[in-house]
């Protein structure tokens, strides 16, 4: 047992050791408590609705959100909306649709299972109405940038005065989180910008608490699944791995050998 | 090889097993005489059959779904992850998968270093199981590239730019395996293809690396030449099966920790953004456990040679077993080479961390001098090792000590708490 213990110690520090060097970053970000972390982690589903208020008032002026449908809006494990405020939502995007029986494209009211309507026809588009910078698409950004949440937690707040003695191009702002320091994107977040519709006072920090736990979901659906699956799968094996052992015990017991 | 002759008892299986000796292969496969001393190190073969045929059945799910092209490939990878029933577990456990097996496989090829498995005679076993691991290299960076982020294009663009080195014939070569001008859709569709390929090859290689071990039989802790069978060893089932199993369980317990709770965390993030020819991610890294050959690659300033000192720090391994010159196998017993092994274990950790690091100042140095010390380690210290040092005598077996209660057997006892 006393070899099985190191030879377990010794995974498990390579693992950490293996995952500290990938995860290496310099730069303190600010910390919240996020729900969804830990064994247990869910989403705050109030956060997310807010969440998606905040992209679609905020956000989706110029960032797609392209591997998202509308239909996901009142899946399981997300924001939870009702079906009929999904469809709703949806309702409420003109989609391009056709060609119809003439040949013609046409406009009509978004349905669950359309995809979120892009800003923009194309990169090239999106890249023109913004200064040359393309605003990523937010489906897995989370999962895009080394430091994940709290990464873009920190930056929607880490917009700053230049220092002095650092010039900034037109259109171009100082933000501390960002790699290099300069951003293209303008603080999107004031207090007040939006009113959330459940009352709750839209302050910077919370919209980005909220949009950041929106943008967690939008990047890894099955988060909620996954741990619940993963706590029932560990316990499951931890079980049978103790009667494997006791059996194993027993086994070799008949030889004079030492397991 | 059993000794006793099989015969079954059923006259359907006698009238079978005339025709084809499976039941004979079955047989044989359950008496299997195994050292009764093995320890937990040995577990890992058994483990990384669990790997491959996991990342075989993940794989062959994920194929079904997937789009190898350059335009649709990262949005397939998404749709398994958003709209394929439970793809987002399939997907999870195939790239952990991977970091799985190349775990499991760098403790068995470590352990087959402490313990001398690679020497006489089971030579073969050793320069299979290098071929195996080349493969799976091969395997994974393809792996890597399917999902067409930017790691995978950035990736796939500088491992196959190292073809370029070869004199005169090197951009041919490039253009060649690339279908074209730069990495894109040709490359990623032969990708596919390979990837789909390699693993069966490794599962026939796996196939042989066994039968070559059922030749001569395990080696063991010891490291001893022992009578098969006798009371030295145990029938491979039930004794090494549920062993093996539990050694297994306790892996996938850590496995299912990454799979479920730390999915990305072995990945890198750039490759969550769409592979994009037009821009150079910051540092190009290959996945963890290709990092200490890309760190010996970028320690040498010339392009042709640091490929060549890439290509024999792996190829070196194949000639191991005539490099190290010494007739004892197992380190218990080889007090200097057991200091030299660790200090081997800590280069190639080194190693690996310095290739994960930017390639210069200090990070550089340590690499070179890390560098120079792996092949200082097989091409010097190894075969001069084996001449020189003064090893500590053998017992005669696994279960009768030296005559006496030599203070080595309780070391070997110690060390390995195995032997009774």
């Amino acid at each position: 047992m006393k070899n099985i213990l190191k030879l377990f110690s010794v995974i498990i520090l390579f693992c950490v050791s293996s995952a500290n060097v990938i995860s290496a970053e310099k730069v303190e970000y600010l910390k919240t408590d996020w729900t969804f972390k830990g064994l247990f982690g869910k989403f705050d589903r109030a956060s997310l609705q807010r969440g998606y208020q905040v992209y679609t008032e905020v956000c989706a002026a110029c960032h797609s959100m392209k591997y998202l449908s509308y239909r996901n809006l009142s899946e399981k494990g997300g924001p939870e909306f009702s079906v009929a405020q999904a469809k709703a939502i949806a309702a409420s995007f003109e989609v391009t649709d056709g060609p119809n029986a003439d040949g013609e494209m046409f406009q009509r009211p978004g349905k669950l299972s359309d995809k979120f309507v892009m800003p923009y026809e194309n990169v090239k588009a999106a890249e023109a109405a913004n200064g040359g910078a393309y605003p990523p698409d937010m489906s897995v950004l989370v999962k895009a940038r080394g430091g994940g949440v709290d990464y873009i937690y920190s930056l929607l707040q880490g917009y700053e005065d230049a220092p002095s003695g650092m010039i900034l191009d037109e259109g171009v702002h100082y933000n501390k989180y960002m790699y290099g320091n300069k951003i293209k994107m303008s603080a999107p977040l004031s207090d007040g910008i939006i009113e959330y519709t459940d009352g709750t006072n839209p302050s910077v920090e919370q919209m980005s608490k909220d949009v950041t736990t929106f943008l967690m979901w939008a990047a890894e659906p099955s988060l909620e699944a996954r741990h619940q699956m993963g706590f029932k799968a560990i316990v499951y094996l931890i079980i049978l791995t103790t009667l494997v052992y006791f059996s194993m015990k027993r086994i070799w017991s008949r030889v004079k050998s030492e397991v | 090889m059993s000794d006793h002759e099989y015969t079954p008892k059923s006259k359907a299986g006698k009238w079978f097993n005339d025709r084809l000796p499976l039941l004979t292969l079955a047989n044989h496969l359950t008496d299997y005489p195994t050292p009764k001393n093995l320890n937990y190190w040995w577990t890992f073969g058994g483990i990384l059959t669990f790997c491959l045929i996991t990342q075989i059945v993940t794989g062959l799910t994920l194929a079904m779904h997937y789009i190898a092209h350059a335009d649709m490939a990262f949005e397939s990878v998404e749709h398994i992850m958003r709209d394929v029933n439970y793809g987002w577990l399939i997907r999870y456990i195939h790239a952990n998968g991977a970091s799985m097996f190349f775990l499991a496989v760098y403790i068995h090829i470590f352990r087959s270093l402490f313990y001398g498995s690679y020497k006489s005679p089971r030579e073969i076993i050793w320069i299979i199981g290098i071929i195996i691991y080349l493969l799976m290299m091969a395997a994974a960076f393809m792996g890597y590239v399917l999902p067409w982020g930017q790691m995978s294009f950035w990736g796939a663009t500088v491992i196959t730019n190292l073809f370029s080195a070869i004199p005169l014939v090197g951009e041919g070569i490039v253009t060649w395996l690339w279908g074209g001008y730069s990495v894109d859709n040709p490359t990623l569709t032969r990708f596919f293809t390979l990837h789909y390929l390699i693993p069966f090859l490794i599962l026939g290689l796996v196939v042989l690396h066994i039968w070559a071990l059922h030749v001569p039989g395990n080696n063991n802790p010891v490291g001893i030449d022992i009578k098969k069978p006798s009371k030295d060893t145990v029938p491979f089932h039930p004794y090494i099966v549920i062993k093996d199993g539990f050694a297994l369980l306790m892996f996938m317990i850590v496995f299912a920790f990454f799979v479920f709770y730390a999915p990305n965390i072995l990945g890198h993030a750039d490759n969550y953004i769409e592979a994009n020819p037009l821009v150079t991610p910051a540092h190009i890294v290959p996945e963890w456990y290709l990092l200490p050959f890309y760190a010996i690659l970028r320690s040498v300033p010339d392009k042709l040679l640091g490929v060549v000192a890439m290509l024999s720090a792996i190829l070196i391994l194949a000639v191991l077993p005539w490099l190290d010159t010494s007739k004892i196998r197992s380190a218990v017993f080889r007090p200097l080479y057991k200091q030299f092994y660790w200090i081997l274990v800590a280069d190639v950790l080194i190693l690996g961390y310095m290739g994960a690091m930017p390639a210069e100042g200090l990070y550089l140095l340590i690499a070179r001098v890390a560098t120079a010390y792996y092949f200082l380690h097989f091409l010097v210290i190894l075969p001069v090792l084996g001449l020189k040092e003064k090893t500590i005598p053998l017992p005669l077996s696994i279960t009768e000590p030296v005559l006496g209660g030599s203070p080595n057997m309780a070391m070997a006892k110690k060390k390995e708490s195995k032997i009774e």
